[in-house]
């Protein structure tokens, strides 16, 4: 057995990706954590990206399909430049982004001050917890023309979708967060006489922050969804109303344009989520130094 | 021996935990008296009560029957004057070192620098200066512990109560905190009240020692411990320590 070439595969095997399992694990599980990357590591997954975008290139112009079924990465780039110079992609972007947004917002209050609520009372989680599961078990998709019906074609059903898509793992995540406070720390900040205002800052928002947001990390790509869905059962503009329009018109290059642009604007807002958490969550790296 | 009055008093206070099994008798008719300035140890075996009893003293339970009091005063609920101190560090693990030992000057109100000169105090106090700015999560247990007693310490409480707080400590570590507990209440002198499982360390820092019966609590021996101070660690192999342990431990085997 060669043991030069034995001892090199164990080094690369030590050095495989492994699965960190800290608290922050989401954001840095899908990261490979090697001791030793060299620079050819970072040319893998662009390598891999330009193969399959050339390989899509050549099935594109290789004539066994029609050009409506599968346009060729330099066609949907063509749109997309179109769509994007002209400013209308602006424009329908800008109305997901502020659905998502709004809904968001929305989303997250109402289950954050509604979580609280039942972490702290028994008598608000004896009363809602029922509904609230009941609330889960609707599939929102099939509500969404019912929403349109009842709050218009315009922005605010979309928003709704968004809002109550969030809502449930965001309530979740809340009184997850509320309930894994430690009692001797409740204990403390009662003998230090800390005021209910006082308990809530210096104690319970800190505590639960960090299930807190992951439920924000979650919830930020719902959103996503919520609004696509509102926008493809009603709607005037958005990109989810591009990617119907261009369906009904059998121009696929402005779906998948449209599609890629949805995809960065998700990924846009979970990067977002997981700088908030870098921010607010520092102290986490702590003992892991 | 007159006593002179108790700043801190349990006056026949009975507990019973209600459960779905039944009713948990947890003490029965306790009654003790904490003169200013001393420092008290409650021994006893596991369960027998002695937590309950100090969550009482402390505000956060409210007894079944009888009743606790500060310098005559009820006690009716949770209140600054009393410190407490728990068998976890019990830290905020997003505030450093330094936030922790100032959350209780912060939550009083006290101005900002009056805040941060008696936080430098503290950290001076308990030797975490190099520390201030570390995380718990990158602290030692016994470091983790000192920030504790530093905390409870630092809003300057009249009464200091410490449930087992070296119970999760490893035994060398133990002792030195016993001692350095010894060194800070030389500096700060408040009325303490101890709950420990090791008898040396009750004898090495107490003036008086409570020994409580199995469950439910009762106060079956009050014994004076009458070394003088300042104490270290070397009277651990002394004859008259030695022999206060014994007595100590004969006594909690007779309950």
């Amino acid at each position: 057995m060669d043991h030069s070439a034995a001892t090199g595969k164990q080094r690369r095997q030590t050095a495989a990706p492994e699965l960190p399992t800290g608290r922050l694990h989401t954001s840095v599980a899908l990261r490979a954590v090697e001791p030793r990357t060299t620079w050819w590591h970072w040319l893998l997954a662009p390598a891999l990206g330009t193969i399959l975008i050339v390989g899509w290139e050549a099935l594109a112009r290789s004539g066994l399909y029609a050009d409506f079924i599968i346009p060729a990465p330099t066609t949907v780039a063509a749109r997309w430049w179109a769509i994007a110079s002209d400013g209308s992609l602006l424009r329908h972007a800008a109305v997901t982004l502020r659905e998502v947004l709004t809904g968001l917002l929305i989303g997250v209050a109402a289950a954050f001050w509604l979580g609280y609520g039942i972490a702290r009372s028994r008598l608000v989680a004896y009363t809602l917890t029922p509904y609230l599961v009941a609330l889960q078990a609707v599939p929102i998709v099939a509500v969404a023309p019912l929403l349109i019906i009842w709050f218009g074609a315009g922005i605010a059903s979309k928003v709704i979708i968004c809002a109550l898509l969030v809502f449930f793992p965001m309530l979740i995540n809340t009184v997850l967060g509320m309930r894994s406070i430690p009692t001797d720390l409740r204990d403390l900040m009662e003998s230090l006489e800390a005021t209910p205002r006082q308990t809530f800052l210096y104690l319970e928002l800190p505590a639960a922050l960090p299930i807190v947001l992951s439920g924000l990390k979650v919830s930020a790509t719902l959103a996503v969804i919520g609004a696509v869905v509102g926008e493809f059962v009603s709607a005037s503009a958005g990109l989810g109303y591009l990617i119907n329009f261009g369906r009904g018109i059998y121009d696929t290059p402005l779906v998948i344009a449209a599609v890629l642009t949805l995809t960065a604007l998700a990924l846009t807002l979970y990067g977002l989520t997981v700088l908030l958490e870098r921010l607010l969550l520092g102290w986490q790296q702590a003992g892991h130094k | 021996m007159p006593h002179p009055p108790a700043i801190l008093a349990a006056e026949q206070i009975s507990h019973v935990y209600t459960g779905p099994s039944g009713d948990v008798p947890a003490l029965d008719h306790v009654s003790l008296g904490l003169s200013r300035e001393s420092f008290v140890c409650l021994v006893g075996p596991s369960g027998c009560g002695k937590s309950t009893l100090l969550r009482i003293l402390a505000g956060l339970l409210r007894p079944t029957a009888g009743r606790a009091l500060l310098e005559g005063q009820p006690i009716t609920r949770a209140q600054r004057r009393i410190g407490i101190i728990f068998q976890k560090s019990n830290l905020m693990p997003w505030r450093t070192v330094y936030s922790n030992l100032s959350l209780p000057l912060e939550l009083a109100g006290v101005p900002v620098e009056e805040q941060a000169r008696r936080t430098l105090a503290m950290l001076e106090l308990t030797g975490l200066q190099n520390f201030a700015e570390a995380y718990p999560a990158e602290l030692s247990g016994g470091m983790a512990q000192r920030v504790a007693i530093g905390r409870a310490l630092i809003h300057d409480p009249e009464v200091l109560l410490l449930d087992e707080p070296f119970g999760a400590l490893d035994a060398l570590t133990r002792e030195q905190m016993s001692e350095e507990l010894l060194h800070i209440w030389a500096r700060a002198r408040k009325t303490v009240l101890m709950v420990t499982h090791s008898i040396p360390e009750a004898v090495l820092l107490a003036d008086r020692v409570l020994v409580m019966s199995p469950r439910p609590g009762r106060i079956i021996a009050d014994i004076e411990i009458p070394l003088l101070r300042p104490r270290s660690l070397d009277l651990l192999h002394r004859s008259d320590f030695v022999a206060l342990t014994e007595r100590l431990r004969r006594s909690i085997r007779a309950g």
